[in-house]
């Protein structure tokens, strides 16, 4: 069957492992020579993406929830929406959530995933207390951190071995609503200035306007919050809308781009203002649109996302956003975001500095422009995202990994490098 | 909080967990009952962590006919409603060259659903009180070339399910057929399904909970199989032998 990741690009002939207990998903793991697991197909590229493939969907059940401790069991399969739905109305949240909820636990720790609150709570790493793997031999093994298996699990994209549960621990909130200030910057400068100011605001994030150029070059809409105290915690989600078919590839070009981008900032105050928003609004404004990818057309989209060390950062983004701006290659979703320090997982993409995330349509030049967006990433010591990765180099992948070496080693210690493999590790030698 | 007890019949199926989730959700005890317990012990601790109702995992062979009363005497409550879920579908090719093979299939299908339905159809009959569920198959509503064997058995449980409706209608218990067409689950997964008649099984589970309240007698999983399979039925035969369906 066809089958692709959220990019809808590359689309690839594959087969799913279908199994019906853990006795019979050892025994596919011992007869296949290689296979990577699939959560809920949220990744922008090819890192879930092989021949054959592990759904893990099905394996979706709360197994226990303390509410002392605020720690929840679950299996892999559980998407946080559930976790959301099923806690929030009793006073819990994520300690860590990504900019989807349409993803599950298994693939939040494969790809080491962060949210708003990065500089102040890490990588979702952070909120895993341990978790039980499927070695290549069929084995369960649990794990915690500190172990060298967690380490390389937590960011090690499914490589190590199918995740089956873990207990991670939610944090205490006292409503379902957001305080949250949204300031309007006039170009990089004001942008990096009103990070700083508000760093001490765990949520913050920011929707940058990558077609600006000159002296509104890196102008951006800052948006800080955190949970507010009233409001109460009753919560339903609001009825999605749906994309129900693929837009002509025609009808994303810099022109549109551009227009959304205006009404976008426009819309917003000058300088200042405060809003009261839900967790869905504040957290997951993408999620109220099923199938939003499919306005790239049947080309597909990539994202590419990079981070530069802070002391870089600056002069790394100016020179990016400028290269993008000339290229005049649109992109609606440009997300910025200051980072705290790196944790000492293997693979985890975060460290502190600046990111940038940008949805490019798949089209002719995309990668040439890629290609030289990497070489600025590189000059500056940054890195990119794998989740997000569909196209880098396996010399440009390695030099922004310190500790892509020691991954190796472990997974051919381990037997996993004969195992577990997506197109993405082949492409890269993970 | 109620005090009554569905019994799933095939717990692992995809279905059949959706449909229990979704009985939970109206704060049904759920009584999970599989050839492969251990795996039920994971779905028993999330209908009591996300639904806070009662579960239970039972170890339930249909293929073993001696055991079946036994396993019904045996529960400690009797339940309000049993939903049989479980069957499989095989392997056409394999059906036609291998009689062991056509005998699971048709076994699995029919035979053990008549062994353990008649045991709940009498105490249902005597309670006068209950409903029954069973998920049978479009395949069952004509034979084609490409999954007869699977489709006779299924034929045959459609067949059993309708008499069966019309001895307990007496007694106030219903019984509700389910036909789904395509449905998005594990024994699906590997078949390249057209999505538009491919349903969800929460979307069936929500189907079976509804047609329950309102003792209906037999459902299609999304509404246009009704229409396909009207179709296919009143097809003349010499058009329908030269087809490939």
């Amino acid at each position: 069957m066809k089958y692709s990741a959220w990019g809808r690009f590359p689309v690839i002939d594959a087969a799913p492992v279908v199994f019906y207990s853990n006795k019979s998903l050892a025994k596919a793991i011992f007869e296949l020579n290689s296979l990577i697991p699939f959560g809920n197909g949220r990744s922008y590229g090819d890192s879930a993406l092989a021949p054959r493939f592990v759904p893990m969907r099905s394996r979706d059940r709360l197994l226990a929830f303390d509410e002392k401790s605020g720690h929840l069991v679950c299996e892999s399969g559980t998407l946080l929406s559930e976790i959301i739905a099923t806690f929030l109305p009793h006073g819990w949240f994520l300690k860590i959530t990504p900019g989807t909820k349409l993803i599950t636990v298994g693939g939040a720790i494969a790809s080491d995933v962060h949210g708003k609150n990065h500089h102040v709570e890490g990588c979702f790493s952070e909120c895993v207390e341990s978790m039980h793997i499927m070695l290549p031999d069929g084995e369960v093994q649990r794990c915690s951190k500190g172990d060298e298996l967690f380490r390389a699990t937590c960011g090690g994209m499914g490589l190590t071995g199918i995740i089956l549960a873990a207990t991670i621990s939610l944090k205490r909130v006292r409503s379902r609503y957001i305080d949250q200030i949204t300031i309007k910057t006039r170009n990089l400068r004001e942008t990096f200035d009103a990070f700083e100011n508000y760093s001490s605001k765990p949520y913050s994030v920011a929707w940058i306007d990558c077609l600006a150029q000159g002296v509104g070059l890196g102008k951006c809409l800052l948006m800080v919050g955190d949970f507010s105290d009233e409001g109460g915690l009753k919560y339903e989600e609001k009825k999605r809308l749906n994309v129900p078919f693929e837009f002509p590839s025609f009808a994303l070009n810099n022109l549109s781009v551009k227009a959304f981008n205006w009404l976008y900032y426009q819309k917003a105050s000058e300088g200042i203002s405060y809003q009261k928003v839900g967790i869905d609004t504040f957290f997951y404004p993408l999620d109220a649109v099923n199938n939003w990818n499919r306005i790239y057309g049947k080309n597909g989209f990539t994202q590419y996302q990079f981070i530069l060390p802070k002391s870089a950062s600056f002069d790394g983004l100016s020179e990016i956003l400028k290269t993008i701006s000339i290229s005049g290659k649109g992109s609606f979703l440009a997300v910025l975001k200051l980072y705290g320090p790196a944790n000492d997982n293997y693979l985890s993409f975060p460290m502190e500095g600046y990111s940038l995330a940008l949805d490019f349509k798949i089209e002719r030049g995309l990668f040439k422009l890629l290609d030289q967006l990497d070489r600025i990433v590189l000059k500056y010591g940054g890195r990119i995202y794998l989740t997000k990765d569909v196209r880098v180099s396996r010399g440009t992948f390695e030099q922004g990994y310190p500790q892509l070496e020691a991954f190796r080693i472990f997974r051919k210690k381990m037997g996993m490098n004969d195992k577990f493999n997506s197109l993405q590790s082949i492409r890269l030698g993970l | 909080m109620r005090h009554e007890w569905i019994l799933l019949l095939g717990a692992n199926s995809g279905m059949a967990k959706a449909t229990g989730r979704r009985f939970a959700q109206d704060g049904y005890n759920i009584y999970l009952a599989s050839r492969n317990s251990e795996e039920m012990e994971n779905e028993c601790a999330h209908l009591e962590v996300k639904y806070g109702v009662q579960a239970k995992a039972l170890h339930f062979d249909a293929l073993n006919y001696e055991s079946h009363e036994r396993f019904y005497s045996q529960l400690d409550q009797k339940p309000e409603g049993v939903i049989l879920a479980f069957g499989i579908l095989g392997d056409q090719k394999k059906a036609q060259n291998n009689f062991q093979h056509a005998k699971l299939v048709l076994e699995t299908n029919f035979i053990s659903a008549v062994s353990i339905l008649e045991l709940v159809a009498r105490d249902f009959e005597q309670r006068k009180h209950g409903f029954i569920v069973g998920i049978s198959s479009v395949a069952g509503d004509r034979g084609r070339q490409s999954n007869y064997i699977y489709g006779s058995g299924k034929a045959g449980f459609s067949a059993y399910l309708s008499g069966l409706r019309h001895r307990l209608f007496k007694s106030g218990v219903n019984v509700l057929s389910v036909k789904p067409g395509f449905v998005a689950t594990k024994m699906t997964a590997a078949l390249d399904l057209p999505q538009k008649l491919t349903a969800q099984p929460e979307e069936v589970a929500e189907q079976i909970f509804k047609a329950v309240q309102k003792h209906e007698n037999t459902i299609y999983a999304k509404p246009i199989w009704r229409l396909i399979m009207w179709i296919i039925i009143h097809l003349p035969e010499w058009i329908f032998k030269r087809t490939g369906l």
